[in-house]
């Protein structure tokens, strides 16, 4: 794989994320009915820090959870390698909620569609909204998002990969092109 | 979580058959599919527009309820066929049955048979998947898998372990089962039955067998009681079932011997007076409850990773 | 009709020969066995680098007719014989219906008459229906042309109906084969009871069930003085019970099969019915004793117990499946490859094995290539490898538990009565 890019580093994307938290409090008119979902691996870790930004602003809690979903993808059949299904963790009712579902990056939309899918399954929320760090385009579905860190126009073999603290050791975005053999979802 | 371990069998025969990361992969899978029972909604669409068929030659209400409702909870169609073995002597093979239903575009075939080794044979020659939801004397992997589940849940973890299992071990498939899932996860499994009842060789699938049931369950941290079966006897060679009781039964006398904590299990359904007492089955100790419960998950599990290595495998050949 | 086999290496233990020779055959008859042999003959076969041995005799097969054609015939049963080497086999006497009267047996002779392409002998019934319970008449069996009795598949039970009977088969001069089993040990068994078969969750048969039978029978034949030949020893206790009576004096010969010296209940492990026969397949020490006795000598026979059954039969739940399994095409080459070529025998005494010991326990002017003798020659290529393939089976039945192996020793013409019943 060959990196042409670095799209964020450490700051820039730590600066998006500021911005995305003051621009969820100021939609919802303060976070009363607010809570956040990430979808697993990479959007749980930006709910987290969402959340940890949202707190500084507004000096409350905000409940997150875990998506998994595994269960509701449409290319289960499509993938080469194993799925490994982990648990959803939402320990806490999202009827009546802003649900603000959180992902790395937006792509297809087919995770998000997948993502709906398995919040409709847990209850019946207000709103749902969706932040993501990066939009790279190419939506196969009707979704569009709420919230985004930075829009990055790319050819359909190019790839974004972002890489976070908690997980790569680093933070930091950057646009590689893309090997054959991937055909997962970003 | 072994997030390498990948599974690639399109069938589920045994535990026997399978390594230690491929039971792991089971039960965590197993644990993912445990919240989902606990929602609102039991209900993934993960093997939507898939086809499971139940085919029982044996009665069996729990297991084959269990099953439906795994697949159901994972928006798969369900279909039961039970059969009753003695009139398919002079009509249709196995082989031809599961070619039949594989005909009817069926994915999943479960399958409980009273011969040994039944899964296995029809396994070999369909292409759709098949589940063993026992077979005989021979295994009964989820039922084995679901005991495991359970233990791993209260003690968190199974290696180390001293497991004790009780009752008519040689015609057991649980017990066969849980030798080999115990034996691969790291835990020491002992066997106790009436001499009669422990099968040659029964060392050799790596468990300790012993006639004493004092010291089957000193230093037990958990107890498997196996259903007592005095019917299946052909040569009257059971002991008495009031003898059994008195000798192998799981007493309140015999628990307060053992360790402190020590769980009771049992794969139901329990013979109350017989094989265990009224007060053991219903005793805090006792998941045999929640083993139930779990059975349902680690089918969920069992159907979701069968499936999905048939579909892979049917995708490499279609390449 | 002259036959001339040229330059091969003559192995004929009856005569202490085992160097290259020709072979000359006039008139289903061997004329001359010697040194450059030439002399117009009609046909010549250059049997050079192979081997040139009297025609095999299998003492134990199952060929179906009367009764089960669909399994086998006389006429593909024979076929598959001389494919494998084989010109005289016994045919057990449970068809249907069972030989045990005079009229079945003209009934079977009239089929091998018709279509047999080997020697077919037949044993008849020790009891009427193989059922243990009336002895049959064995006189009159004799004079319809039984070489030998046995109630084989079913044991004789009853102790004073065996002792009967061998005081009749010795008055007669009827070779004895007994299937030596005790079913109310063996009871509803169906592989060797041992670790193999508690993995499997299968009912065992223990070896107990074979030797302890043995041992009454041998008791038996002791005090009858009627000699008794032992079929399908499958068991280390076994052979040491044979053992130990054939020091005392006894007469008593046994017989073991190639998937006895080959195969374990390892080979179950896939419930392959085809794994599946009875004596069931043994322990590992079960094999080393069964070459062990047939290296010492204490087993006089290597038979091939060939039990065809159709698919339908075989490709079912194992519990349900039948016993017995395919063995005429195999049984010289899975001998050459497991005996011979690891040096535990040498061809001269696998010929004893295969023929000449089977010719002496049935009684038969056969097993040897002496001048005079009836032209029964099996010639075989003993480098020659070969890999088991179940469609090129000529049994109509399939059953072989040997199909991938790759074996040494070909079967490359079967000689009967001095026409060249089979060529590879």
């Amino acid at each position: 794989m060959l990196e042409k890019a670095k799209i964020l580093d450490q700051e820039t994307i730590q600066r998006s994320l500021t911005r995305i938290a003051h621009e969820i409090v100021e939609k919802n008119k303060g976070v009363g009915d607010v809570c956040i979902v990430g979808i697993r691996t990479r959007g749980v870790h930006l709910a987290n820090r969402l959340a940890a930004s949202i707190k500084q602003i507004e000096s409350r809690e905000i409940s997150v959870g875990i998506l998994d979903i595994t269960l509701y993808r449409d290319d289960l059949t499509l993938i080469a390698y194993q799925p490994v299904v982990h648990k959803t963790e939402i320990g806490f009712d999202i009827t009546d909620k802003n649900v603000i579902l959180v992902d790395d990056v937006l792509y297809s939309g087919r995770t998000i569609r997948a993502a709906l899918d398995a919040l409709i399954d847990l209850g019946r929320p207000k709103t749902i909204q969706l932040a993501v760090l990066i939009d790279r385009g190419h939506r196969e579905l009707p979704i569009r998002p709420d919230y985004v860190g930075k829009n990055i126009p790319t050819a359909k073999q190019e790839m974004i990969e972002v890489r976070l603290l908690e997980i790569d050791g680093k933070d930091e975005v950057v646009l590689v092109e893309k090997d054959e053999r991937n055909n997962g979802l970003e | 979580m072994s997030e390498t371990t990948a599974w690639n069998k399109k069938d589920l025969l045994g535990l026997e058959y399978l390594s230690k990361e491929e039971i792991l992969l089971i039960l965590d899978t197993a644990d993912s599919f445990k919240e989902v029972t606990s929602r609102e909604i039991k209900k993934v669409p993960v093997l939507r527009g898939k086809t499971v068929v139940n085919l029982f030659y044996e009665p069996s209400t729990r297991t084959r309820v269990s099953f439906e409702l795994a697949a159901k909870r994972l928006s798969a169609d369900v279909i039961n066929i039970a059969s009753e073995t003695s009139s398919v002597k002079k009509g249709e093979t196995l082989i031809d049955t599961g070619r039949n239903i594989e005909a009817l575009k069926a994915d999943i075939i479960v399958m409980r048979h009273n011969y040994s080794g039944a899964a296995a044979i029809l396994a070999r020659h369909l292409g759709i998947s098949v589940v063993n939801a026992g077979d005989g004397w021979h295994e009964h992997p989820t039922q084995a898998l679901l005991d495991i589940f359970t233990l791993r849940e209260k003690l968190g973890k199974i290696e180390g372990l001293n497991v004790s299992i009780v009752g008519d071990i040689a015609h057991s498939r649980v017990a066969r089962s849980n030798i080999w899932g115990l034996t691969k996860l790291g835990a020491r499994v002992t066997v106790c039955a009436p001499k009669m009842l422990i099968p040659p060789g029964i060392e050799e699938m790596g468990a300790r067998a012993t006639c004493n049931i004092e010291e089957a369950l000193k230093n037990a941290d958990a107890v498997n009681v196996l259903r007592m079966q005095f019917e299946r006897d052909e040569q009257s060679a059971f002991p008495q079932q009031m003898e059994y009781y008195k000798k192998f039964g799981i007493t309140e006398e015999r628990l307060s011997k053992a360790k402190k904590n020590m769980i009771v299990m049992h794969p139901g359904p329990i013979n109350r007076g017989i094989e265990i007492s009224s007060e053991v089955a219903d005793c805090p100790q006792s998941v045999i409850l929640e083993q139930v419960t779990n059975g349902i998950a680690v089918r969920m599990a069992a159907l979701f990773l069968v499936t999905q290595a048939h579909d892979r495998k049917k995708d490499e050949t279609a390449d | 009709m002259k036959l001339l086999i040229k330059n091969g290496r003559v192995v004929d233990p009856a005569n202490n020969l085992d160097e290259e020779r020709d072979v000359l055959v006039d008139q289903g008859r061997i004329v001359k066995v010697g040194r450059n042999l030439n002399g117009g003959a009609d046909q010549i076969i250059d049997a050079a680098r192979w081997l040139v041995l009297p025609g095999l005799i299998d003492m134990h097969v199952h060929l179906r007719e009367p009764g089960r054609e669909d399994k086998e015939t006389v006429e593909s049963g024979t076929r598959a014989a001389v494919k494998g080497g084989i010109t005289t086999l016994v045919a057990m006497p449970n068809t249907n219906p069972a030989m045990d009267t005079p009229e079945s047996v003209q009934l079977l002779q009239a089929r091998i008459k018709e279509s047999a392409q080997a020697h077919v002998l037949i044993a008849g019934c020790i009891s009427r229906s193989r059922q243990g319970r009336e002895l049959t008449d064995l006189a009159r069996l004799k004079r319809a042309g039984i070489v030998a009795i046995s109630d084989d598949g079913a044991a004789v039970d009853s102790a004073p109906l065996l002792d009967r009977a061998l005081r009749k088969a010795k008055e007669q001069k009827l070779a004895v084969l007994l299937h030596c089993e005790d079913r109310n040990v063996s009871a509803g068994g169906v592989m060797h009871l041992g670790a193999m078969s508690t993995r499997l969750g299968l009912r065992g048969i223990s070896a107990e069930s074979e030797y302890k039978r043995i041992q009454r029978d041998i008791q038996l034949a002791e005090k009858a003085r009627c000699p008794v030949h032992i079929c399908h020893v499958s068991c280390a206790e076994s052979v040491e019970i044979i053992a130990r009576a054939k020091k005392k004096g006894v007469r008593v010969t046994a017989e073991t099969a190639p998937h006895y010296f080959t195969l374990t209940e390892e080979a179950v492990r896939d419930y392959d019915a085809d794994m599946k026969m009875n004596p069931p397949l043994r322990g590992a020490s079960d094999v080393h004793a069964v070459i062990q006795g047939l290296i010492k000598g204490t087993i006089d026979t290597i038979a091939s117990d060939h039990a065809p059954h159709t698919i339908n039969e075989k490709e079912i739940e194992f519990d349900r499946a039948e016993f017995g399994i395919i063995g005429l095409e195999t049984e010289l080459a899975v001998a050459a490859t497991w005996l011979v070529r690891p040096g535990h025998l040498s061809w001269s005494d696998l010929v004893k094995k295969l023929s000449l010991h089977p010719a002496r326990i049935l009684g038969i002017d056969k097993g040897t290539l002496g001048p005079g003798k009836a032209a029964d020659i099996t010639i075989v290529d003993p480098a020659a490898e070969w890999v088991v393939r179940k469609e090129e089976c000529v049994s109509k039945s399939r059953n072989t538990p040997f199909v991938g192996w790759r074996l040494q020793g070909r079967v490359m013409y079967t000689v009967v009565d001095g026409k060249v019943a089979y060529r590879q």
